[in-house]
Order: C-alpha cells, then sequence, then structure tokens
C-alpha cells in the first residue's frame, strides 16, 4: 500500500506525522518505508536519525551539442517547445535547466549531434534505523525542476520495497511536484489547520486529488485553534475526517529541537494510533 | 518603484501573515503581489475583491483524432512522459502525464495529433484593504507551470507600480527553493526571509541563503516562534551573521497570530497596540529604510 501526505498549506504538519507514523508502524512491527519527496527542502531526516546505507546521484537527461557533423540546420530549436535550445549559424546552445528530457531534439537531429546524456540534479540516499528504511530525496540548489527527481525517488522505494506500506511525505502545494508524488498512490492524506487559510488551501488539494480521482482522508493538526469551517466543509465534503491533533504548544518545542513526539506527549500518540487503525482499515 | 520579496524555504512560518501586515501598513504607497500561486492566502488578510480576473494560458496538451489515427502506435513509443496509452484498441492522452513536449504530434505520420493550449490558471488583480491593489492567481486545479504564473503575477505588479507611480512592490514568494521561488526572486531589491526557531526552520533557511547568494540578492531575516528554542535561535543568528544577513527582529510564538487570521486580518490592523504589531510596525521602518538607502 502507497500513502501520500500531503497539504496544500505548507507548515501544517506532514513531515511530523508522516515521520511519527513511520515510526510508531514500525515499533508496532510493521514493515514500512518513509520518503521524504519534499526534495526542494527535506526534513524528515531531522527527525529520523538513520545510519546512511545508500547514496545515488540522481540525474536527468538532456541533449549535449557535438559539432563535428552538425549542418546548424535549427532543426533542434524548432522542435524544443520549452525554448531550451538556441541554434545560431556557427553553434548551438542549449539550456539544460529549462530542458524537459523529452528527447524530440536529440533523436530528430537528422545528423544525430545532440546525444542525451545524463546530468546532475540531485540525489538519493537512503537510510536504515532498527526497525526501517528512510529515503530522501535531494534537488541540488539552483535546479529548478523537481519533479524527475520525485519521479526517481518514488522508482527507488516500488523497486526495493515492493511489498512494504510506504509512506510518501509530499511537497506542499497543488502543482506539478505535489501531483507527481500522489498521482500512483493508493491514498492521499491531506493535513490542514483549523483556519482560513486551512481551509482555502485543503480545498485546492481537494480539488486537485478529485482531478487525479484519489481517495482522500483528513488530518486536522493544531485543533482547539481557529475556527469550525474546516470541519464543516469536510462533511459537507464527504471526507473522513481520520484524526484531530490537539493545538499544544509542547508538540511545537518537541518539533522543534527534531525530536519524534509520539513517545512524550499522550495525546499526540492517541493520534497516530488513531490514523495507524485508519490506514488497517483501508486494506 | 522598489521590489521587496518575501520568503522562507519552510512553509507555516508565517510569510504571508508578516507580508499581509507590510502591505496593509504601507497601503496605496505599494502594490502587492501573492506569488505563492500554489496555494494563495493573501487575499484573505486583505480582503480582495477579485475586481478583474484574465484567464492564464500555459503549456499544452497533445489531443488525438481517432479518425485521423491509424493505430500505429508512434506517438506511444516516442512519448518520455508515459502519457500516451491504449485503450480498447485507440491511443488516447493522459491529460495529467502530458507534458506538451509536441514530439508526438511531429512525428504521427497522419497529422492525427494535434496541440492544444492549456488554461494554467486564473489572473487576479484586486482592490484591496487600504486603497491598495493586489495582484494575485489561482493555478489551475492539476495544472503545471506555476513558475510562469508567478512571473506573470510579478510582472503585472510591477507595471501597475510603474504606472501609477507606487514606490513599493511587496510580493509574497512560495515555500522551497525550486521554479516559482526562483521566479519570484527574479528582480527582487531586497529579499525578507522569515524562518522559525526549529530545526526545519533552520535546515531550509539554509538552503534558500544559499540560492541567495547564487543570485546576489541582499537579504534581511525576520526570525518567528523565536522562543520555542533559545538554542536553536542562537544558531540561526550565528549563522546568519556569518552569512552577513542582518536579522531585523525576532517575534515570540504568539497564538494571536492565528487569531487574526482566523478574522481575516493582518496582525497589525487586528490589534496594533500588541507586542508583535508594534516590532512588525518597526520592522518595516527598517526594511524601508534599508531599501531607501540601497536604490
Amino acid at each position: 500500500m502507497k500513502v501520500t501526505i500531503a497539504s496544500g498549506k505548507g507548515g501544517t504538519g506532514k513531515t511530523t506525522v508522516s515521520a511519527n507514523l513511520t515510526a510508531y508502524l514500525a515499533e508496532h512491527g510493521k514493515s514500512v518505508v518513509l520518503a521524504d519527496l519534499d526534495v526542494e527542502e527535506p526534513n524528515s531526516g531531522l527527525f529520523i536519525h538513520g545510519k546512511q546505507k545508500l547514496q545515488k546521484i540522481a540525474n536527468k537527461m538532456v541533449p549535449h551539442w557535438n559539432s563535428t557533423d552538425c549542418t546548424y540546420c535549427g532543426e533542434c530549436a524548432d522542435v524544443c517547445n520549452f525554448n531550451a535550445i538556441v541554434a545560431l549559424s556557427d553553434e548551438i546552445i542549449v539550456h539544460p535547466e529549462l530542458c524537459h528530457s523529452c528527447y524530440a531534439c536529440s533523436e530528430l537531429c537528422p545528423t544525430n549531434s545532440l546525444p542525451m546524456e545524463a546530468e546532475r540534479i540531485g540525489e538519493i540516499k537512503v537510510f536504515e534505523t532498527k526497525n526501517f528504511d528512510f529515503i530522501e530525496g535531494r534537488l541540488d540548489l539552483g535546479q529548478e525542476m523537481a519533479v524527475p527527481l520525485i519521479a526517481q525517488t518514488i522508482d527507488y522505494v516500488d523497486e526495493n520495497y515492493p511489498n512494504h506500506i510506504k509512506l510518501l511525505d509530499a511537497p506542499p502545494g497543488t502543482s506539478c511536484p505535489v501531483i507527481e508524488a500522489s498521482k500512483e498512490s493508493d491514498f492521499v492524506i491531506l493535513i490542514t489547520e483549523p483556519t482560513p487559510f486551512g481551509l482555502n488551501d485543503l480545498t485546492l488539494a481537494v480539488e486537485t486529488m478529485k482531478v487525479l480521482e484519489k481517495k482522500i482522508g483528513v488530518i486536522i493538526n493544531r485543533h482547539g485553534i481557529g475556527n469550525n469551517s474546516v470541519e464543516e466543509y469536510c462533511a459537507k465534503e464527504q471526507i473522513p475526517i481520520i484524526t484531530k491533533i490537539k493545538n499544544d504548544k509542547a508538540v511545537a518545542q518537541c518539533y522543534a529541537k527534531g525530536e519524534l513526539i509520539y513517545p512524550k506527549i499522550e495525546h499526540f500518540k492517541e493520534s497516530i494510533k488513531e490514523i495507524a487503525r485508519f490506514l488497517e482499515g483501508l486494506k | 518603484m522598489r521590489e521587496i520579496v518575501i520568503i522562507s524555504g519552510k512553509g507555516g512560518t508565517g510569510k504571508t501573515s508578516i507580508s499581509a501586515s507590510f502591505a496593509y501598513l504601507e497601503g496605496s504607497n505599494a502594490v502587492v503581489a501573492d506569488c505563492d500561486v500554489d496555494a494563495a492566502n493573501m487575499h484573505i488578510l486583505l480582503d480582495a475583491d477579485f475586481s478583474s480576473k484574465e484567464d492564464f494560458f500555459s503549456g499544452e496538451l497533445a489531443v488525438i483524432d481517432e479518425s485521423k489515427c491509424n493505430n500505429c502506435g508512434k506517438c506511444k513509443e516516442v512519448c518520455r512522459f508515459d502519457a500516451i496509452e491504449q485503450k480498447d484498441g485507440q491511443y488516447i492522452v493522459d491529460k495529467i502525464s502530458c507534458e506538451g513536449c509536441w514530439y508526438c504530434s511531429r512525428v504521427c505520420p497522419n497529422d492525427a495529433i494535434t496541440m492544444v493550449k492549456q488554461k494554467a490558471g486564473d489572473l487576479f488583480v484586486s482592490n484591496i484593504k487600504n486603497n491598495s491593489t493586489m495582484v494575485h492567481a489561482k493555478l489551475g486545479f492539476a495544472a503545471e507551470n506555476s513558475g510562469k504564473l508567478v512571473a506573470k503575477v510579478k510582472q503585472e505588479a510591477k507595471i501597475l507600480a510603474l504606472k501609477n507611480d507606487k514606490e513599493f512592490v511587496i510580493t509574497d514568494g512560495s515555500p522551497g527553493i525550486g521554479c516559482p521561488v526562483i521566479s519570484s526572486l527574479s528582480g527582487a531589491n531586497l529579499v525578507v526571509l522569515v524562518t522559525e526557531a526549529t530545526v526545519s526552520g533552520l535546515h531550509d533557511l539554509k538552503r534558500v541563503v544559499k540560492l541567495l547568494k547564487t543570485f546576489s540578492l541582499e537579504a534581511i531575516c525576520i526570525i518567528n516562534k523565536y522562543d520555542l528554542n533559545a538554542n536553536i535561535t542562537q544558531e540561526i543568528e550565528e549563522y546568519l551573521l556569518k552569512e552577513n544577513i542582518k536579522v531585523i527582529a525576532k517575534l515570540p510564538y504568539d497564538e494571536t497570530f492565528t487569531q487574526a487570521l482566523t478574522d481575516a486580518k493582518p496582525i497589525v490592523q487586528y490589534n496594533d497596540k500588541s507586542q508583535l504589531s508594534i516590532i512588525i510596525q518597526k520592522s518595516w521602518k527598517e526594511i524601508k529604510e534599508i531599501i531607501r538607502s540601497r536604490y
């Protein structure tokens, strides 16, 4: 089973829930693996301290110009729909950061002068703790495209942990990175807070998941602040509320230090248990 | 015209609450740009009226004309995005996976594939509280190209500021370090970093600071929830000192932040005499002094 933990708004508790839930499930004998797909700002590793057992460079394929046979016909620039190639009369310039790796320029070049070559965009690291593994995708600074790295991180998890419960900690937002992190999952948990911001961003995330035809459930974090509008919305939309995590400065302080929270705070542990029971019921 | 971009790396640090407060304080002398187009929220705090709306087109989608298609499968063969599948004998395009690269359309021997421009979102220009104007956007559900929409929001805000002789553009950026953030930073005169005293706040701050360096942008920082953890606050301060980034304010962990936003008001409007409001007012004054001394 593959479950994505997402939210429209940032800072609602995705990483807190995914790290704690993974550790809790592992402690209770489940085969579980956690993947941090917030590749722009991966944070799960701050809460889970494992030993690194593997490090892989993640690449994307981009064309590299080879001048030997080039006739400067300009076909490559014509077929690139992302303005990643500029064809001059005596030089072909490739802008790798704009390249979407569609291969059109390379394969349609009449003289094979633009072979595709791997270019580094980030890395995938695998850590082991005493009872579960944790995979992190980390985008290099200055790289703009998170999607290929997210896809490769998920591929790694699928290949190496076919029978595990796979928890995917998604990036915030509603655009391409979140879609990539959710589109192959069996279930998507959306975490929000009971405020107008939380509701607004939850609505956007729910609409996105509807387009993807995903089954969803909501976790309300910092319950007790704000108002009831998120609960009313979920009732109207018939979205199950998996748990409500109590607003508590002690949780924030635990998080601030980078500690797992459920071993220390009882009401938080109850919420994690509720999530675990909910996932159990999904199978 | 001077552009101030507020970013945070990590989400949920208070970036939008602080940006909206700056916008409220400056009123009609600023144009506001909400560049967090994935999850735009400023309109809630600033009472945007969505008075003008424009469709935003970006990216294309391959559409197969079944009457012209002879099911040769060439399109599927060249597609690197697994966007073409065969269903009941007919090749069809998966809208979500199609990247709009045109490759299939170019190689189709029967010209059965056309590329259709996609609506990626809506762009709004709104009247907001304190006689000001805001440019904001709503990305289409499951749409892409948020970087381009960010660029469009910024461009519109700058045009409005120049046309109406406004001194400031106040830009609320998006979280992360990828394409929407890089797009929000372009052309900024000063970057305000909003971080929080947590291990993730510090981790993400370091990543955005490195990113700023590659663009040679000047930044200052506001530490939110500084009293959550004194050691981390100290670590943040030491790090920023080394990086030559001035900490202009430290805000305490305070649920007034949430109360104000539940009431749909910037903090400085919700209670202008509160400790938080006073610090934010002082910060905004200092930001203006810094930027005016440079540009």
